[in-house]
């Protein structure tokens, strides 16, 4: 299993790059538009998941292994969880109280802009990265139940 | 010192996930992280006792916004999960040197403490709902943490049952917010209490007794249980039994049932009966077992019976419009049990565990003679089975007089005979373990065998400790500060609403 056509190959690593830039777009402007992390994070994992079928799973790996994968999850949960204790610890406000927002963002000067609404566009980036890699861990691992995997070819974390 | 509500929530749940950072090396970091979260977490809950508020996250006020309730009950479930929880994270310490991927198995643990702590503080139904899914979903996985074959299909049975569970209670969660227009627990209750209980609500009280009744293996929904609790590594096996049920379970229902819904007489009969059919058959199944651990979880079965059975007969006596002095007396002996019985049965699968780590096996056929192979399991484990069946000066004797006294003043006579009936099977079943593990011939292959010493030891000491102390706890002081509030939450019943909105 060396992954489909050459035709295949070529098309999927161009469009792979357009779906990953989109997953970000809709990421950062997940507060204006339609959207946002969960969404986003879905597209930037579909991303991989075309390389994954177009040049095998090795590939994909190669591109982002698995540790880095489970880092990357566990760093999106750590950045939400930081957002929230942040509006804790300013001003002993509020668990999740926003704010950037009450501080420096209010009035009519900032509606609409892309810098606005204060921590959600920090949420939807915690999310967004989350979302992305623990799917991206999810179809990996599905795609250990394939018949012709070999176990010895990922790096599981053995201690 | 009042602590913010989600700190509660916020300490394991960051701790969770930074502790596969530390994924190869600094193995004692993690270890270390890991316990000073929950030695936090139980000094919190202490310091918490007697303290009844209402945080609104993100200071959004509550019919926007999510809110963490803070009362009696909430206090009294916080602290019996941070005993249990540090109890179970310092026995495995040194437990779980025969498993890998420690960081994971942390991470989960804490995973699963920050589920329940949010669970007991969730004052909006479809929050507690998700905090829910969380504790199930990293118990699930923590039965499986051994990867072998039993482990794997007691996981996967646990997981198919405890997902109906959930989808059952997800969709009376639904149904309740079409019929009163929201999920706030607090406004759910003051919209049943002034437009009643229509076809849907009624449909959605059953499904929650159902959903939950499955978290708490009520009796015929009991059936994953005997398989989920003994296959999982022995401090998850504490952490389950001692105090998930509970929590997911019992506590609940009880906050649905008497809280949101009200108490009435149809379901405070139901309630009874649960408990005393689970009482029931979970002595008689245990009675059968050969295996150290089904048995302890088949007994658990039977525990949690009588954890319902007093806030059954609590409930029954105020929707009878009897004597509330002798419902309150119900239901302080009903969550009294519960927080005993979170201590002696956690001890109870720790020493279980000493007793796998050192033989290789939990047949009790296949164990005997090792009271001088193992001195301090074995006087840990005495200790434990004797606060169970209800010896009188450990803990568990307390609670079930209580019980007792209770049934007897409300007029249930044959409810108290079922108590002392049950407490007898509890006392047989333990000396089983007793007569099997401890006492008679030492097989020839275990003469070489010795006791794990370190932080094993200190968590089980500590637990015993407990036990034996833990009737002090009806001392009028003590009982004034932690019981008191928590049974008054519950007869109460539904002022809890004008409570919640007031404050």
């Amino acid at each position: 299993m060396k992954g489909m056509t050459i035709i295949v190959k070529t098309i999927s690593s161009w469009v792979k790059v357009l779906i990953f830039l989109f997953g970000i777009y809709i990421i950062l402007f997940g507060h204006l538009t339609p959207g946002g992390g969960f969404a986003g994070g879905v597209i930037l994992a579909s991303s991989y998941v075309l390389l994954m079928l177009a040049f095998g799973r090795e590939f994909a790996e190669e591109n982002l292994s698995l540790p880095l994968a489970s880092k990357l999850d566990c760093a999106g949960a750590l950045l939400f969880a930081a957002v929230a204790l942040c509006g804790l610890l300013y001003g002993a406000a509020g668990f999740f109280w926003n704010f950037i927002h009450q501080k420096y963002l209010m009035g009519t000067d900032y509606e609409f802009n892309l810098v606005s609404a204060g921590t959600i566009p920090l949420s939807n980036i915690a999310i967004g990265l989350k979302v992305g890699a623990s799917l991206f861990l999810v179809i990996l691992t599905l795609s250990m139940c394939c018949k012709d995997f070999k176990p010895g070819s990922t790096e599981n974390e053995k201690e | 010192m009042s602590v913010p509500l989600p700190v509660f929530v916020a300490i394991p749940l960051v701790t969770a996930f930074l502790l596969p950072v530390f994924a190869k090396r600094g193995k004692a970091v993690a270890t270390v992280l890991a316990n000073l979260a929950t030695i936090s977490l139980l000094v919190l809950a202490i310091a918490s006792i007697g303290q009844s508020r209402v945080y609104e996250v993100g200071r959004w006020s509550i019919p926007l916004g999510i809110n963490l309730v803070l009362d009696g009950l909430s206090s009294l479930l916080l602290l019996a999960i941070s005993v249990v929880s540090t109890a179970a994270m310092f026995f495995s310490i040194r437990y779980m040197e025969q498993y890998t991927a420690r960081a994971k198995y942390l991470s989960l643990f804490l995973l699963m403490v920050a589920g329940m702590n949010g669970v007991v503080l969730s004052g909006d139904i479809f929050n507690l709902f998700v905090f829910l899914e969380i504790a199930s979903l990293a118990s699930y996985a923590l039965v499986g943490f051994g990867c072998g074959h039993e482990e794997l299909e007691a996981s996967f049975k646990y997981m198919v049952l405890g997902s109906i569970g959930s989808i059952f209670i997800l969709f009376a969660v639904a149904l309740v917010y079409g019929n009163t227009g929201s999920l706030n627990m607090a406004y759910i209750s003051e919209a049943i209490q002034s437009n009643g209980l229509n076809p849907g609500l009624t449909f959605a009280l059953g499904l929650f007794i159902v959903g939950f009744g499955l978290k708490a293996a009520l009796v015929p929904f009991h059936a994953w249980l005997p398989d989920a609790h003994p296959s999982a590594p022995a401090p998850i096996s504490a952490m389950l039994s001692g105090i998930l049920i509970k929590t997911l379970g019992v506590y609940a229902l009880a906050r649905v049932v008497f809280n949101i819904f009200g108490i009435s007489l149809a379901t405070g009969w139901l309630l009874l009966t649960f408990g005393i059919v689970g009482m029931l058959v979970g002595a008689f199944m245990a009675f059968g077992q050969w295996d150290l651990k089904r048995l302890l979880a088949y007994s658990s079965i039977s525990q949690v019976g009588y954890v319902m059975l007093g806030i059954g007969l609590g409930g029954l006596i105020i929707a009878k419009d009897g004597n509330l002095a002798w419902a309150s007396l119900a239901i302080l002996g009903g969550l009294f049990h519960l927080l005993n019985h979170a201590v002696y049965k956690s001890l109870l699968f720790l020493t279980s565990g000493s007793i796998q780590m050192s033989t290789g096996t939990r047949q009790l056929r296949e164990m005997g003679g090792l009271a001088e192979k193992l001195p301090v399991t074995r006087a840990t484990c005495t200790v434990a089975s004797a606060a169970i069946a209800g010896i009188p000066p450990f803990s568990g004797f307390w609670s079930k007089l209580i019980l007792v006294i209770a049934s007897v003043q409300a007029g249930y006579y044959w409810v108290a005979a079922i108590i002392v009936f049950v407490s007898l099977c509890t006392l047989i079943m333990y000396l089983k373990v007793q007569r099997y593990v401890f006492l008679g011939e030492l097989p020839e292959n275990l003469q070489e065998i010795t006791e794990n010493r370190g932080s094993m030891l200190v968590a089980m000491v500590s637990l015993a400790c407990l036990c034996v102390l833990m009737g002090l706890l009806l001392t009028p002081g003590l009982r004034a500060s932690i019981f008191a509030p928590a049974v008054k939450v519950l007869v109460d019943g539904v002022s809890y609403s004008a409570n919640v909105i007031g404050m």
